[in-house]
């Protein structure tokens, strides 16, 4: 249970991150309703716990709380999709093509069909960084990995987001952020 | 062929993570590969176009409500819900009113104290909020340059004071522009100045009476370094490193 002055320190250094928390769960989940229930899970949980947390970056110890129901709803709603954790070993880069350096500009609704056709551990490591502009001692913190697992999960993340980009259109609507 | 550089140093490049040896040193190496050259150009655009794309999604209006309604819900004690804790209750609103009574008899010097000090917090309040409204789109820069000599003139007229207006690209914090910015309803120059992916606000006032002369401090998640030269305030905001605002701070007081 909170004390009265530890409530406050959360309305004042929590409270504030609710965007941040909302668009990380929102492209992690890929859907508006599952962002709002599950960023509301996480600050319950970020509550209960806040009077264990004394100083430190507030912004990263909420979204490693987010980030950890995000993945928890996955894995409750079987969300068929690649789950597996970034594996520098079994996954080695491959040379990109030229053309895909040489990305055309695209538009909004392209763009977010293309983060959201990235596996779930490309997607958060992009949107921490590109979105949340998270240092990456930070998005290490977050995703509890080394600094070395993230640098090269986040070269490969742009990677293969450019290459979905070169990719022809897929049909289908695009979900609505 | 692929430079072995471009998996992970041209990254840490880009994403300004390299130290400034590191950086130089890639510098050089740039101006002789051709396909690292390449590559940061493509990372270059691909951050433009998300960046242009507005992906951020916003907390939505009925999580900013919910989240508002539930926490407080959250937090009452069980007792509280439970009538039969009531009476014992009772007594002890009366013990907590005792001491809140004793509290003020002993404590006016102590609450003096805390007054100025909750004047400093609400300055800083002012502040912080002033920094979280320019980065609204549109609100962040009302002369946009990176060269000091216009932004310096453009406070002419505007503004009864010439603030001392300085570029520290070289030393990791271009000048992005200025603004004038309305704290605590005097008008105050706003300097905009970039550090790596963070917007940093220098707010220069001139020095009022009450005014501390050092001081730093984080409020919302975000630091704040505040300090007096040449009969001016300054007040450093941004989400960035201490460390960060500590340099710029630095950088100002250097001749």
């Amino acid at each position: 249970m909170l004390e009265p002055e530890d409530r406050a320190r959360f309305e004042a250094d929590v409270m504030p991150h609710r965007d941040a928390a909302y668009n990380l769960a929102r492209w992690i989940l890929r859907g508006r309703a599952q962002a709002e229930d599950v960023t509301q899970e996480a600050f319950l949980r970020a509550y209960r716990s806040f009077g264990g947390f004394q100083t430190g970056n507030v912004r990263a110890w909420l979204l490693q709380i987010v980030r950890n129901c995000c993945f928890t709803w996955l894995q409750q709603n079987h969300v068929a999709e690649e789950m597996t954790e970034f594996d520098e070993q079994s996954m080695p880069p491959k040379p990109e093509n030229p053309e895909s350096l040489a990305m055309a500009t695209y538009d909004r609704e392209r763009l977010q069909r293309a983060l959201e056709d990235l596996p779930a551990h490309f997607r958060e490591i992009i949107v921490l960084r590109e979105l949340e502009g998270c240092s990456y001692k930070e998005i290490a913190a977050i995703t509890t990995r080394p600094i070395g697992t993230v640098m090269s999960a986040l070269a490969r993340a742009r990677q293969q987001l450019r290459t979905i980009l070169t990719e022809p259109v897929p049909k289908g609507a695009s979900r609505d952020l | 062929m692929t430079c072995d550089l471009s998996q992970t140093r041209l990254h840490a490049y880009f994403d300004g993570e390299l130290d400034a040896m590191g950086a130089a040193e890639f510098e050089r190496h740039l101006e002789s590969c051709p396909d690292c050259d390449t590559r940061l150009a493509a990372e270059e655009k691909l951050r433009s176009a998300l960046a242009g794309a507005q992906l951020y999604a916003r907390a939505p209006e009925t999580l900013r409500r919910n989240l508002q309604t539930s926490l407080p819900k959250a937090a009452i004690p069980p007792e509280v819900r439970d009538p039969k804790a009531k009476a014992a209750n009772s007594w002890r609103w009366l013990a907590i009113a005792a001491t809140v009574i004793l509290s003020v008899f002993l404590g006016t010097q102590y609450l003096e104290k805390l007054n100025r000090y909750s004047q400093q917090q609400a300055m800083v309040a002012v502040i912080v909020d002033a920094h979280l409204r320019s980065l609204q789109p549109g609100h962040l820069e009302d002369v946009i340059s990176t060269d000091q000599h216009t932004v310096k003139p453009w406070f002419d007229g505007k503004i009864d004071f010439a603030p001392p207006v300085r570029d520290f690209g070289n030393d990791g914090f271009p000048l992005l522009g200025g603004r004038l910015d309305v704290i605590d309803s005097r008008t105050a120059a706003a300097l905009v100045y970039g550090r790596r992916k963070h917007i940093v606000n220098v707010f220069v006032e001139k020095v009022q009476p009450g005014d501390s002369q050092d001081a730093s401090g984080e409020l919302q998640g975000y630091h704040w370094v505040s300090w007096q030269q040449n009969g001016f305030t300054f007040t450093a905001v941004s989400d960035t490193a201490y460390a960060d605002l500590d340099q710029l701070k630095q950088l100002f007081l250097a001749p």
